[in-house]
């Protein structure tokens, strides 16, 4: 065991909206420098398990660890690309402005961005291909472009940990394809969570599994294996076999 | 009466130079300009996040604050303060805690302001036929100790925004990243509702506030469509307000109507025709905009 803190640990945790349990004894440690797919079915928790990683929920019960330390006080560590569908496209914000909110855990309060606040967005702009389009307003983007900014305000945090929810939902399959291979490259220095749907895309890129159905499965996996594909479409039947509740079994045989 | 009397003398002369020779006059300027530039600011902001419905609660409560000041005798834009910052607060905190019933506590909030505010007032001994210009503004009627008021609100709100820009921003875009990446997002949401609540009670003076937010939405609205930042949002909905203003002022005193009305009505006219020209260009292209 080497003595470097968890990416990820997550001990006994609990938590619901209201009355209604989302997440029930979530336990797994996810080792820095993994490649991480979040999958399972649609209300299962997939994204209220990253909202507990990032600090912005709070556990009813149990322990969450990030890099050691507490979600929030990690910030500065971990960058966050939002789901697409909860973006404003009307705002009046250029490119170059949204990058520059990722320097945010970094910057002063009440004070401008420095000039190594402007360096880094511009790295991190030209790392994903959009510092031609710095001055464009992010509503005359298309979908994988407007993606590609969204993660570069990620890498602007100059994370440790990159989380992504859903990063493919409503954009084009070449995209997905790029996106996943930038992932892979990125993935060198950077431990990488994403939550998505695509059981597919995981199984070709990640390293490891988790499936969320209110209580978690973690299928911890040193490389992509013929058995780990087999591990990201068996986690259904897996939930099935542990008695859960399976939307994803019905909603199979509605198909 | 007094005004008309003075309104149809000017009538004859007819001539806005004349008119600049009343200090009422010159001082309904400065007051349209100081308004317009907060208007612009604040407004901007209200627009982006959304929180106009909270904005006329704002204001609605602060009449309650204007009942208070008649009932104790104490100033009224310093009753209206205290009502429009606290109300502000309140609606804040709640709206933060129960997302949900947010806007049914508003409604209430609203309600009772207006309740609370004709109550005291019927409660005050004599009568005060003051109390139509809060609810319509009265600006040909303030005086230059309100513009020296004025002044500094507006400095104040500037040097906020100019300071906590990148944070107001990060913010009113997004607002779970702005926390993940450790902004104090309820320290600011509070922040830009007592701002709120202040223009309001500069507003008030105005066009009175029933109208409030008019002022506080139809600039931003237009000026949103033609620009590419928040910064410049604010500066062009200020110039727009200041442009509305004083056409709604000039159009006041050429034809002797109630000014803040017709700041209002001027300020609609404008939004439908850029309603209208979007209309036109969306038509002439074969291309939707956005998605």
């Amino acid at each position: 065991m080497s003595t470097e803190p968890y990416a990820i640990e997550m001990r006994d945790v609990w938590f619901s909206y209201e009355r209604r349990p989302v997440i029930e004894g979530v336990t797994f440690a996810l080792k820095q420098g993994d490649f991480l797919g979040i999958i399972g079915p649609n209300g299962g928790g997939k994204t209220t398990l990253l909202r507990l990683m990032l600090g912005i929920l709070k556990p009813q019960k149990g322990l969450i660890r990030i890099l050691g330390e507490l979600p929030h006080d990690a910030k500065h560590r971990v960058g966050y690309v939002p789901q697409y569908t909860n973006i404003n496209v009307t705002f009046p914000i250029s490119v170059m402005e949204i990058t520059l909110m990722g320097r945010l855990a970094h910057c002063r309060i009440g004070r401008w961005y420095s000039r190594q606040d402007r360096q880094k967005a511009e790295e991190v702009l030209r790392q994903v291909g959009m510092w031609h389009e710095r001055h464009t307003p992010i509503g005359k983007l298309s979908g994988g472009q407007r993606q590609r900014v969204f993660i570069a305000r990620a890498l602007a945090t100059d994370p440790e940990i990159l989380f992504l929810d859903e990063p493919t939902s409503s954009v084009d399959p070449d995209f997905e394809t790029d996106l996943f291979d930038f992932l892979r490259e990125l993935n060198r220095k950077v431990t990488i969570v994403v939550v998505t749907h695509d059981i597919g895309a995981i199984s070709r890129n990640v390293k490891s599994v988790a499936c969320v159905n209110h209580s978690l499965i973690f299928h911890e996996e040193g490389e992509i294996t013929a058995q780990m594909i087999d591990m990201a479409y068996e986690c259904p039947v897996d939930l099935i076999a542990h008695g859960m509740p399976h939307r994803v079994l019905s909603s199979h045989e509605e198909e | 009466m007094v005004c008309l009397t003075v309104y149809c003398h000017l009538m004859r002369k007819s001539e806005m130079w004349e008119a600049l020779q009343f200090e009422f006059m010159r001082n309904a300027l400065a007051a349209g300009i100081l308004v317009s530039i907060a208007c612009g600011v604040i407004g901007s902001l209200v627009v982006v996040n959304r929180i106009v419905f909270i904005s006329g609660g704002i204001a609605h409560a602060a009449y309650g604050g204007i009942g208070l000041a008649f009932y104790t005798g104490i100033p009224p834009t310093l009753g209206a303060a205290i009502f429009s910052v606290g109300g502000s607060l309140l609606m804040g905190m709640v709206s933060l805690k129960t997302k949900h019933r947010a806007d049914t506590f508003i409604g209430v909030l609203w309600a009772i302001g207006m309740a609370l505010g004709v109550i005291l007032v019927d409660l005050t001994p004599g009568y005060n036929a003051d109390l139509m210009s809060y609810l319509f503004g009265s600006i040909l009627a303030v005086p230059g100790s309100d513009l020296w008021f004025m002044v500094p609100m507006d400095m104040a709100i500037v040097l906020v925004i100019l300071l906590f820009y990148k944070e107001f921003i990060a913010m009113s875009y997004d607002e779970e990243f702005a926390f993940v990446v450790g902004m104090p997002i309820r320290a600011l949401y509070l922040a830009l509702l007592c701002m709120i609540g202040l223009s309001v009670v500069m507003i008030i003076r105005v066009v009175g506030l029933i109208l409030v937010i008019a002022l506080l939405t139809i600039p931003p609205y237009i000026a949103e469509k033609y620009t590419t930042s928040l910064a410049r949002m604010m500066v062009l909905s200020s110039l727009l307000g200041i442009l509305f203003a004083l056409a709604g002022l000039w159009l006041s005193f050429k034809f002797n109507l109630t000014s803040g009305a017709t700041i209002i009505l001027v300020a609609g006219a404008a939004f439908l025709l850029s309603q209208a020209a979007d209309g036109l260009r969306r038509r002439s292209s074969p291309l939707k905009e956005g998605s």
